[in-house]
Formats: structure tokens, sequence, C-alpha cells
């Protein structure tokens, strides 16, 4: 823990994600009006950044097409991607724990059958999935948080089956077991809280992968569907823009590689401080 | 070591042949009917009943699957329910553009970012943090989103360079030098967007492993007895290092398709994966079988490879032996 207080890599990312998320969660506060608002859009479309309209209003990062504000819809697409890329993650996480826990600690046809779906899953081109099952229904966020978390928890049941399959073996564990135990509440109380810290440097960087698919699905139309802002689709809707109003695809863009290379650093520095070596 | 390629041989034809299952049910169960979309707003439920007849969606799924697979071990590939065209001939068209794309950048990848992460792992610290900041953010740049920065920097602003297609509409009344520069020049953007992206993941990847190996006791034996530093890092360090990186390569050909699949779109680049969004969102079932049973077969090959390379490399594991 004071290893990973004193990483600058760790600093970094958990100030951007902390910023981020205290935005999204505040966001009401921290911009004006409602994110699909449009007043008068002939005379409020396309205010380049920092420009003030004719009702006063300040707009910091500009407006689109529809006149509204790039800011406030940056912030609340915020609350979409970080609540879609948490949500996904802790799916992948719930998955892949009780996968990989099956699969490492009772052995036989269970473990057999587990790793080779595993396996197989992990093979299948991920995007190609995405695109699939995004298309199987009508595009939602909650569509995308399914989509993301079925195909997200190969690596993480992985880890865990290696990590419960090492420990099962270990002396406590045999005590726990020789007290009569059920195998159930030896796997959940005394193997599994020893197996979970790999799965949290899997989790920070599986956040970042999983906000920027999001986005990428949302950009394609197969996500988030506009006029509820998310990062992807803004990009989407800035991208005929480019010309005029570059800045419509540029914010949102920037705040996506912002959150992602948080989620990078910080995962690296949780992955140095976990594993000393 | 061949038996052991075998086994994997056959576990990538059933992922194959997985994946191609599972797609087929799944564009099944989807909801949109490729026949209205095809005749229109207007036709009649009688047109829309004759038309899922003529082309056999009226039969139960799993009927519908084995006729397909019948199908397509005889060569044939069915139809594009859009254009009309055999599904064969729009993936034969588009696999060239896809194959190009991927390559080069994986090939560019791997020169610039090898160098890149060698280099960095044998500087000091404060050229290894900023070599490390660069990497990271291009390692975490969204490929569509970097696609179209670069369309804004080079041909709006620029007018260096063409944003969309792998051609200029004169492309056909050009020759000779001309028509490979008009081919280079729309090459250009989407190659570096797959490319910059590529080269962040690599370099962070091969700066990790070059430390790793640098750390370990044969290399300071190597240097106490006198080997030059060039000797060092060709004979240890290098050979070692390349292991995890050929392992490397195999992952990371899935991810790059994964990234033409969102390149192709932004650039109109014509290859499998702009034809794969296309008929996933017009439900042309014929078209998003063979795009993705090109993609699983490409992906599956891709990591036999990867295999074979990492066995040509490594004897530990070429002679069977099992490396913890």
């Amino acid at each position: 823990m004071r290893r990973l207080l004193r990483d600058r890599r760790a600093a970094f990312g958990a100030g951007v994600l902390a910023v981020v998320a205290c935005a999204a969660v505040a966001a009401p506060l921290v911009s004006s009006g409602h994110p699909a608002a449009q007043h008068d859009v002939v005379a409020t479309r396309f205010l380049p950044p920092l420009a003030t309209d004719h009702a006063g209003g300040f707009h910091a990062l500009g407006t689109d097409r529809f006149g509204r504000d790039v800011w406030t819809r940056l912030v609340y697409g915020a609350r979409i991607s970080l609540a879609v890329g948490a949500l996904a993650v802790l799916l992948s996480i719930a998955i892949g724990v009780v996968v990989g826990a099956v699969a490492g600690y009772w052995p036989g046809p269970v473990r057999t059958l587990l790793l080779g779906l595993t396996d197989f899953v992990l093979a299948l081109p991920r995007v190609v999935l995405l695109l699939l099952l995004a298309a199987l229904a009508r595009p939602s966020a909650l569509l995308v948080i399914a989509v993301l978390g079925l195909t997200g928890w190969m690596a993480i049941a992985r880890l865990v089956h290696g990590e419960v399959r090492s420990l099962a073996t270990r002396p406590f564990v045999e005590a726990a077991v020789a007290l009569g135990l059920p195998g159930v509440r030896v796997l959940v109380r005394h193997i599994l809280p020893h197996a979970l810290t790999p799965v949290i440097v899997s989790a920070a960087l599986g956040l970042g992968n999983a906000i920027m698919l999001e986005a990428g699905l949302s950009f394609l139309g197969l996500g988030v569907q506009p006029p509820a802002p998310s990062w992807g689709n803004m990009i989407a809707s800035g991208r005929d823009t480019l010309v005029n109003a570059p800045w419509v695809a540029t914010a949102p863009g920037i705040a996506l590689v912002l959150v992602v290379v948080a989620c990078t650093l910080l995962g690296d520095a949780l992955q140095d401080a976990l594993d000393p070596a | 070591m061949l038996a052991q390629l075998g086994r994997r041989a056959v576990a990538g034809a059933a992922v194959v042949v997985g994946v191609v299952t599972l797609t087929f049910f799944l564009v099944q169960v989807a909801p949109g009917d490729p026949v209205e979309r095809l005749l229109g707003p207007s036709a009649t439920p009688a047109q829309l009943a004759a038309g899922r007849r003529a082309l056999g969606l009226d039969r139960p799924v799993a009927t519908q699957y084995v006729i397909w697979l019948g199908r397509v071990a005889r060569g044939d590939w069915g139809r594009s329910i859009a254009t009309g065209r055999p599904a064969r001939d729009v993936l034969a068209d588009a696999l060239p553009a896809t194959v190009t794309l991927v390559g080069l950048s994986l090939v560019l990848s791997y020169m610039l970012g090898l160098a890149l992460g060698a280099w960095q792992a044998g500087a000091d610290s404060r050229v290894d943090t900023a070599v490390s900041i660069t990497t990271v953010t291009l390692f975490a740049l969204p490929g569509y989103w970097l696609g179209l920065m670069l369309v804004m920097a080079f041909t709006y602003w620029a007018h260096w360079l063409p944003a969309f297609g792998a051609a200029g509409l004169d492309a056909d009344a050009l020759t000779g030098w001309s028509r490979y520069a008009d081919r280079l020049r729309h090459l250009a953007l989407p190659l570096a967007t797959l490319t910059l992206i590529g080269v962040g993941g690599v370099a962070r990847y091969a700066r990790g492993a070059v430390r790793d190996v640098r750390s370990q006791p044969f290399v300071r034996t190597a240097r106490a007895k006198g080997l030059s530093a060039w000797q060092v890092t060709r004979r240890h360090v290098a050979r070692n290092a390349l292991i995890p990186i050929v392992t490397l390569v195999g992952l990371s050909l899935p991810a790059l398709f994964s990234g033409a699949v969102f390149v192709e779109a932004v650039f109109a680049w014509p290859g499998v994966g702009r034809r794969l969004v296309e008929a996933v969102q017009a439900r042309d079932y014929p078209v998003v079988m063979a795009a993705t049973t090109v993609t699983a077969v490409l992906v599956v090959t891709a990591n036999l490879l990867t295999d074979l390379g990492v066995a040509w490399i490594d004897p530990r594991i070429r002679h069977g032996s099992r490396v913890t």
C-alpha cells in the first residue's frame, strides 16, 4: 500500500478517475442545464470554445450542430461511459471469479469443461462478437454492459483458476478442510480472499478497455443512442463537422484518452505494488 | 512437438466451427428481417412471405444451418441478400484490402515498437519516463478517434492526404507510378492510425520483456565473462526477450483485426471489417457468415503460427519440456 501511495502513476491515474467520477456524479452542478437541451439552434450552433451566446450562456467547450453545450454533454456522457464501463467490468469479474474458482477448486470434468469454455471464448474474435450481439437487440446501455461483461471475463477466470489451484494445497486450506468445513465455505472464506489481488489489476485495466469499447460501439451506432450523450456517439456526431467545428469530436476523444491512460497507469502501478519482484 | 501442434490445430478448427455456429444462430435470432429491408416498407405480407420462401428463410433455423454447412462444404457461400452478388466475391474483393492494411501495420508496429522499447529499456530514467508516457497515450488512443484527428490535420488543414477509400475516383485512368502513388496516399492515414496505436502496445511490452531479461543472472554472467554490450544484447537478451514478444504477435492479431473494423469504418476502407459492419446492419446473413468465418480462420491461423514461432525460438518448448 505504501508503495502504491508513492507511485506517481497511481496518483495520476487515481486522480484523473476521481476528478472524472466527481464531475459525472455532480454533473448538474458543474454544467449548464440538460445535456440534450437545444435553445435557439440557429443562433447557438457551432459556437467555438469559450464563446458566450446571445442569451449570455457561457460555453467552455463550444456547442455542437444543435446548439447543445459540449461541456454539459461531456460530463453527462462521463456518467454513461463510467457507469457502463464499471458495470461491465463488475459483470466480467463476477463471471470470471465464479468460473475460475469453481474450475480451480473442483477437479475433474467440471474443471475440464470450464477451462475448455474459457479457452473457447478467449479465442472468439471479440469485436465481431460485439457487433453481432449489439445488433441482436435494440441498442441500449444495458445491452452494451451485458455484451462487454459476457466477452471480458476470460482473463480473470484464468487468473483466479491459477491462484485457487495453488492456494488449495496450502496448509491453512488443508486445515480448514480437516476441520470438516464444507467445500463452498472453504473456497469462499479461506481461498478466495487470497486469490483476489490479481483481479484488482485486471479490473483496472479492464475498466479502460470497457470504456473504450463502449465508446467504439456507440461510435458505430450500436451502443448508447442519441440524444443521450456518450463519448462514443459524441465523437460520431462531431465526425461530420470536423472542418467547421473540430471541438465537437476533439473534446470527448481527449476525455476518453485521459481516462483510458489513467486506468492503464493505475493498473500498472497496482501490478508493481502487488508483485514487487 | 508434432503431436502438440496437431492438437492445437484440432482445437483451432473447433474454435472456427464454434464461432461459425454461434454466429449463425445469433444472426438468425436477431430481430430485423433482411427481406423487409430488401423489399421496402410498401411490400405486402404476401410479398414478404414469398421473399422469405425464395431465400429459404421460412425454414427452421437448424435446417437452414445444415443446408448452409452443406453449401459451404461445396464452396458455395450464398449470395448477398442486399446486392445479389455472391458472398464469396464480396469477401474476395475485401480480403486483400484488410490483409494489406493489417499486415503492413503489424510489420511497422513491431519494427518501430521493438526498436523504441529496447532503446527505452536501456535509456536513463528521464527518457524512460517520457517515452513511457508517450507509449501509454498511444496505446490508449481509440482508433476511430485518432483516425478522425489525422483526417482533420492532414486532409482538412494541410490538404496533403485523402481521407476516404482505397483509391481515388480517377484511379482507373492512372497508370504506372501515379497509380501506385495514389494507392499509397490513400493507405497512409489508415495505416498510420493502426500503426501508431500498435507501436504504443508493442513498445510497452518490449520494454518490460527486455528489462526482465536484463535483470537475469545469466546476463550478468555474460557481461562478467567479458562479452561486448552488443554480443550480450544479441545473443542473450534479444533471444530471450523475443519469446514473450512473439507470443504477443499472436495475441495482438485479433486486437489488430478488431482495430481494423473501426479504422475501416472511419476511412471507408473497403476491407472485411467494413463489409461486416454493413452486413450486420443490413442483416445480410450470407455476407455476415462469410466475413465471420474468414476473420475466425485468420485469427486461429495466426495463433497457430505464433505457437510455431515460439517453439522455433525456444528450444525448451521445441523439445517438449515444460517452461513454467
